[in-house]
């Protein structure tokens, strides 16, 4: 066998390999999926979405929790939606070259690293303790928040970034100020990628467990919450739960309560995406 | 008019100084939680001893068995996810047709986007009766499964940023390769690979910081059992689950038990916080500039 022959030997079979990595994760995925509709379908009735939890894994359901995790996910958006966008419209449009707003930079690409359940620490200090908030749902909310803040203002810059300077331009030539450029331009111009970022980041927020039980929500709540200040539970919480569990029936009840997390979950990248596919195809500067 | 404009650009300026603030917001909570946790307990002690039991009447406060659960997790998390990752990323660029990256780059992104929570049930419920089939000695809770899981979520993070990073490299360095008649695995390994190399150092850092901080999988599957050991076949315990149990538990505020989770906090803050700047180091020091 020549050299030449023996390279392209290599290269077939890297390429083989190269096909099989691909699709091992993809394979993964689906067995995963797989075995937990076959595990979990079989539990979700009306009954499971409706009952409170309970001790019997029979009877128990997840009412309290995705009822607390359509709280958080409204909470979440109120506090950080605004903030996020005022930071990134601030870091974009307004702050100019300085050592301050590389340091901002720098700041905001550490934040993001941070691992979720030192939020969860520095929620439990800050809002459970100093605010005397306890374990309640605007605690989870302002965690989660902060949490969720430095993808929302990266994804804002973004999409800021990509309106071009033509239309900045036009509208100072009409005599436009600054702010009226930003909220009548700008922001309308770049709202699909705003959404799109606010959307995934609270995908993200839907499935974190770790920084909630840190702060104190239970896993165990016998009611629904009414009111922000009221204690709460949320899917994954009550998912990792039931899995902690070693009687079988719980594995079930778990395996379904994680079908409606991922909907909710899926659900919510599927209309980022959308959002996504749909602004590319509109605008064409 | 002057001065609304001025009013509306202070308080978005404010919005964006409250980033400093939480970061500010953080080191300030772990360090004065820490600060009293270590005027009890020498910081020596916390460095040197080799046992972590702090819920038990025979207290003993060395974090090393913490840290080296989580180092042994995130050890088999990134020996499953870089050669994986990393082959996606040169078979993507290299071999694969322009519509294949179109439709597997999203469907791989959809195992980052599922909740930690569940790869932590598929650990504990599928991986190690499956691994248990080949190990018998593997026991229920171990760092193997947790790692292996972890590994798979953070394929799409190393595939994607590496794959960012090699069709940076210009077009004229792959058409030279090919040019001295090189294969496309010679011309991927030989060429492209080592001149996107800052971007995939880059990348697996970042993943590697990731699978230290990552906390449901091991709390749910890799055990609680602080153990200062290699063997990932038996229950261990990392940071992150350490800080979890004892928030599930009734700990009073202000006492010993409860600062503990700060000082874990701050020992892997000071983890990450050195992983991500040196991620930034290395890609403003590195990156190649082509023109």
């Amino acid at each position: 066998m020549t050299n030449s022959e023996k390279n392209r030997l290599k290269d077939k079979a890297f390429q083989v390999f190269g096909v099989f990595c691909t699709f091992i994760g993809l394979v993964v995925l689906a067995v995963f999926l797989f075995d937990i509709i076959l595990e979990g379908a079989r539990r979700i009735d009306w009954d499971f979405l409706v009952s409170l939890p309970s001790r019997r894994a029979a009877r128990a359901g997840i009412l309290t929790a995705w009822v607390g995790t359509l709280w958080i996910l409204v909470l979440t958006t109120i506090i950080a939606f605004p903030l996020g966008v005022a930071a990134g419209v601030y870091l974009e449009e307004y702050a100019r070259k300085s050592k301050m707003a590389n340091f901002l930079e720098i700041n905001i690409a550490n934040l993001a690293g941070v691992p979720s359940i030192i939020y969860g620490l520095l929620g439990l200090e800050i809002f459970v303790r100093q605010m005397n908030l306890g374990g309640s749902l605007l605690a989870g909310a302002l965690t989660l928040s902060l949490l969720i803040l430095p993808i929302i203002i990266v994804t804002t810059r973004e999409a800021i970034k990509s309106v071009p300077r033509s239309v900045r331009d036009g509208s100072y030539a009409l005599g436009a100020s600054k702010w009226q450029t930003v909220w009548n331009q700008v922001l309308p111009a770049s709202f699909g990628g705003i959404l799109t970022g606010i959307i995934l980041a609270l995908s993200r927020a839907v499935g974190e467990a770790a920084p909630l039980i840190v702060i104190g929500a239970l896993a165990y709540v016998p009611f629904t919450p009414s009111s922000p200040l009221d204690e709460f539970t949320v899917l994954p919480i009550q998912i990792f739960n039931w899995t902690s569990r070693p009687q079988a029936e719980f594995q079930t009840n778990a395996a379904a309560a994680i079908i409606v997390l991922l909907i909710i979950t899926f659900m919510l990248n599927g209309i980022a995406v959308y959002l996504r596919n749909r602004q590319q195809k509109k605008i064409k500067w | 008019m002057r001065v609304s404009e001025k009013i509306i650009e202070g308080l978005l300026w404010l919005a964006a100084v409250i980033t400093i603030l939480i970061t500010a917001g953080i080191i300030w909570v772990l360090l004065s939680e820490s600060i009293s946790f270590f005027q009890v307990v020498p910081l020596v002690d916390f460095l040197t001893e080799k046992e972590w039991t702090p819920l038990f009447a025979d207290k003993k406060f060395g974090i090393a068995p913490l840290v080296a659960g989580t180092l042994l997790t995130t050890a088999v998390a990134i020996s499953v996810a870089l050669p994986i990752g990393l082959t996606i990323a040169v078979y993507l660029n290299e071999y694969a047709h322009a519509r294949l990256k179109q439709v597997v780059k999203p469907l791989l992104e959809v195992l980052a986007t599922i909740p930690t929570v569940v790869y932590g049930f598929f650990a504990l419920t599928v991986v190690t009766p499956f691994l248990q089939g080949f190990i018998p000695d593997l026991a229920g809770f171990n760092a193997l499964s947790a790692g292996i899981v972890m590994g798979i979520m953070i394929i799409p993070m190393i595939s994607s940023l590496s794959e960012d990073a090699i069709s940076a490299v210009p077009r004229s360095l792959r058409e030279a390769a090919y040019g001295m008649g090189s294969t496309r695995l010679q011309t991927s390994f030989g060429v492209m690979v080592p001149a996107a190399s800052s971007g995939i150092v880059v990348s697996v850092i970042l993943a590697i910081s990731r699978a230290v901080g990552e906390t449901m999988i091991v709390a749910i599957a890799a055990g609680q059992q602080p153990r200062l050991t290699l063997n990932p076949l038996v229950p261990i315990e990392t940071i992150t689950t350490y800080i979890v149990q004892v928030s599930l538990g009734d700990v009073p505020r202000g006492s010993l038990e409860y600062k503990t989770i700060f000082a874990a906090g701050i020992t892997l803050f000071i983890f990450t916080f050195a992983l991500n700047n040196l991620s930034f180091w290395i890609k403003k020091k590195y990156q190649e500039k082509y023109d």
